[in-house]
């Protein structure tokens, strides 16, 4: 990424001024949309069932009064979009324009659900286990890229996790298989580091090698040797655990905390990795090398060691959620069935402002589009399925184009160092 | 040298090895030969590995040979496979001299081609003279408008082309996805994602025929040919070629000099999807004849592989994207004859990449036959 060394605060007052004007068309556009689309649908009510019958706590039904509530939305997206207009650049716009998001999307469902029931709660925990791959993913690549080291190969470490877990999983059992494939992960890991520091191959290039290799292995294997030996590739899946008491909490409850062990360790992970990053001293040196590896090597920090380690244990990350795809969801490896995560998850990562809870929320939203879009194809709603799977790339196009300006990638990332 | 200047962004330092600047006999023959015969080597333990037996491997390897070169037949397939992946390769390419990374070729070329496909069955009773050009012009303007999009969006608002591309990949197929249902688009009769026929007018007449029936040689090569000198000289011998490589190895000086910098970013990326728009069209119009789902078969990685092999000139993309075409023609005959499932043929492309682009990989592995201690980096 370019990094704004211009002197002229105009320049940048002019970037955020019209980043606000971008944004507050789209609001007014979304409330234009919400006020003539999805407030146009009579009398009736959107019922939002929040808990199943069989929970501890049943919560009633969440009836809400569809057009009423949809013409408030558009009310409100109108109000943010021209007070945004008027205050230009001091006016709040990623907060602003998230909150609007979120309220158009709530129109949406709204508009989508009414006169009919639909399961709020089902949809937030499928929100969740769809995340947690993209997650992981997003989290190596901010484990690797705080330390300068471009990941584009997390979609073949995905790929090369999901393929071991399924195969180590067969043979050995699933926490054999998670294991394996964190291994395999991290060796991976440890590849594109021996690369890219020691061989200094071209950071891009050796994520594009790696990603292609594993396609490579991973699909000649599976049609060469698993078409034969069915059994290597039968491996068990991680059954839900319930957490005790927690999981009784309506909607909170079942979305957090009735899951399988890949949510959990994926959550536990994004805390981890945030309180080593900012608040230990290693993640302080991580992050220094980062920024600024030649004043880091000055100080007396290995930086080759840095990087070898972080990436290697960014590749192990990207490895556990690779084999939430088979251990987590299928039991079965099929050829590239990561089908572009690895991406989605690069794009959550500068979404999420290379912070490992801004890439958990990045993810979120990657993840609640996924299972928004399964959900909607039972409600019939008159909008091809097509575009609704498109939405959410659409989403972060818009996002993207309105607020990374100010996000900012590592000093040094992407840059090799040579010690003198 | 260690440390860039802070203005230098991630792609262009991409271009400094993408791009070098002195050719180089070593690097430019026998590296890449090391790295073929290692690359075949290493895929032949892989084979081992997974239970094959010697006499298969060596069945394998003389069949990639002969599936790749050994005949005419063999010859029009390497030569129909190579050339979409050079086509979207000098995309791709182009993108890198300019310090733009072009994930989206993928995508270009799915919207390329559908556009060829379209104009190539809605319009009847035109003469081919009128028909052919019209169904290539709307793969070229698809590609290029679908690419500007993302150049747009980056030159007005500084978003990384990187995610930018790979969104409108993802929503390429879908977009696709939903074209080939449209009642317009989808052959009569069926209900599977398929588009009708491109009429006869708009094929990309056969060269061969005369030779023998299979031969699926098709007039796209002189599209293609006449693509690498197009972006040849564009790239070094024209005004707004200077510029793209300025703007790519330093965006800032670029800039002082006056060159319109999002003007430039626009027009390379339109550019990129204008070549990819057409490897899209020479697909459904040369070889496939209709689309039908996903029908860009990863043709856009691979070129991305085939600019970085080709080091982003016009001539190396030539170089490499036969190659890339040699191993996937041969990879078929390889999985008939031997039994060897063509994924092999991903391994060794990435091989032969990886030490392509990592002449020290391979000068650890080769310590003879090397000048001694050639400096790692040309910085």
């Amino acid at each position: 990424m370019a990094i704004e060394t211009v002197p002229a605060n105009r320049k940048l007052d002019t970037q955020a001024g019209r980043q606000s004007r971008i944004a507050a068309v789209l609001l007014i556009g979304l409330s234009a949309l919400t006020a003539m689309v999805f407030a146009q649908v009579g009398d009736g009510d959107a019922v939002f069932r929040l808990s199943r019958a069989t929970d501890a706590i049943v919560l009633p039904d969440l009836a809400v009064p569809a057009m009423e509530f949809n013409y408030i939305a558009a009310g409100i997206l109108a109000f943010l979009g021209v007070r945004l207009w008027i205050r230009g650049g001091s006016g709040r716009i990623s907060l602003s324009l998230g909150f609007g998001l979120l309220l158009a999307v709530a129109a949406f469902l709204v508009w989508a659900t009414v006169g009919k029931a639909f399961s709020l709660t089902g949809m937030l925990q499928a929100t969740v286990v769809r995340a947690v791959p993209i997650a992981l993913g997003a989290l190596a690549g901010v484990l690797s890229e705080r330390v300068a080291v471009t990941n584009i190969a997390i979609e073949g470490m995905l790929l090369a996790g999901a393929f071991t877990g399924a195969l180590a999983g067969s043979l050995l059992g699933g926490w054999g298989g998670v294991a394996a494939a964190v291994v395999v992960g991290g060796l991976f890991g440890l590849l594109l580091a021996a690369l890219v520091v020691t061989y200094r191959v071209d950071q891009i290039i050796a994520g594009v090698v790696i990603n292609l290799f594993v396609l490579g292995v991973t699909s000649y294997v599976s049609s060469q040797v698993f078409q034969e030996y069915r059994f290597l590739n039968n491996a068990p899946v991680f059954r839900v655990i319930s957490i005790p008491l927690l999981s009784d909490i309506p909607v909170i409850g079942p979305v957090l905390f009735q899951q399988n062990i890949f949510v959990y360790g994926a959550l536990i992970m994004v805390a981890v990795a945030t309180y080593y990053l900012f608040y230990t001293r290693s993640g302080l040196r991580a992050r220094a090398v980062g920024e600024h590896p030649r004043a880091a090597d000055t100080l007396g920090i290995d930086v080759y060691r840095i990087r070898y380690v972080n990436v290697t244990i960014a590749g192990m990350v990207a490895g556990f959620g690779g084999a939430w795809l088979t251990l987590g969801l299928v039991g079965r490896f099929d050829e590239n069935m990561t089908g572009g995560r690895g991406f989605i998850a690069l794009a959550a990562m500068i979404f999420g402002r290379w912070h490992p809870v801004g890439a958990l929320m990045a993810a979120l939203i990657f993840g609640f589009a996924d299972s928004l879009q399964q959900k909607l194809a039972l409600l019939q709603t008159p909008i091809p399925a097509e575009f609704l799977a498109m939405a959410p790339y659409l989403a972060t196009i818009v996002v993207v184009a309105g607020l990374i300006g100010r996000a900012r990638a590592p000093a040094a990332d992407g840059k090799p160092y040579i010690k003198e | 040298m260690s440390e860039q200047g802070d203005t230098t962004t991630l792609t262009a330092r991409l271009l400094e090895r993408a791009a070098p600047k002195r050719a180089d006999f070593e690097d430019l023959v026998i590296v890449p030969l090391f790295a073929v015969v290692v690359a075949l080597i290493l895929g032949g333990v892989a084979m081992l590995a997974t239970n094959v037996d010697l006499e298969t491997i060596g069945r394998s390897y003389v069949a990639l040979a002969y599936g790749s070169v050994g005949s005419i037949n063999a010859l029009s397939e390497t030569i129909t496979a190579a050339t979409p992946l050079i086509l979207a390769g000098l995309g791709v390419a182009l993108g890198f001299r300019a310090g733009l990374f072009n994930i989206g070729a993928e995508g270009q070329i799915l919207m390329g081609g559908m556009a060829a496909v379209v104009v190539g069955f809605s319009f009847t009773g035109l003469p081919m003279l009128v028909h052919l050009p019209l169904a290539l012009l709307a793969g070229i303007v698809a590609g290029a408008l679908y690419a500007a999009i993302a150049g747009w969006i980056r030159a007005a608002t500084g978003a990384h082309e990187v995610i930018l591309t790979i969104m409108l990949n993802m929503i390429s197929y879908r977009l696709v996805d939903y074209m080939l249902r449209m009642p317009a688009i989808q052959r009569p009769g069926r209900s599977d994602p398929i588009s009708s026929s491109v009429l006869p007018s708009a094929e990309l007449p056969r060269l061969l025929e005369w030779i023998g029936p299979n031969l699926r040689l098709h007039s796209g090569v002189f599209l293609m040919l006449a693509a690498v000198l197009f972006v040849y000289w564009l790239l070094f011998k024209s005004t707004i070629g200077f510029e793209f490589r300025a703007s790519g190895e330093s965006p800032e000086a670029a800039r002082f000099a006056g060159m319109r910098s999002g003007l430039i970013i626009v027009l390379v990326m339109a550019l990129g999807g204008a070549l990819a728009g057409l490897a899209g069209a020479n697909q459904v119009l040369g070889v496939l004849g209709r689309a039908s789902s996903g029908f860009s078969a990863g043709i856009g990685f691979d070129a991305l592989a085939v600019a970085l092999l080709g080091r982003s000139h016009p001539f190396g993309v030539v170089v490499a994207g036969l190659l890339f075409g040699a191993l996937e023609a041969g990879g078929r005959q390889m999985q008939v004859d031997a039994g060897v499932s063509i994924d092999l043929i991903g391994i060794i492309q990435s091989l032969i990449i990886l030490f392509i682009a990592a002449p020290l990989v391979v000068r650890a592995l080769f310590p003879w036959g090397f000048r001694k201690a050639a400096p790692a980096s040309k910085e």
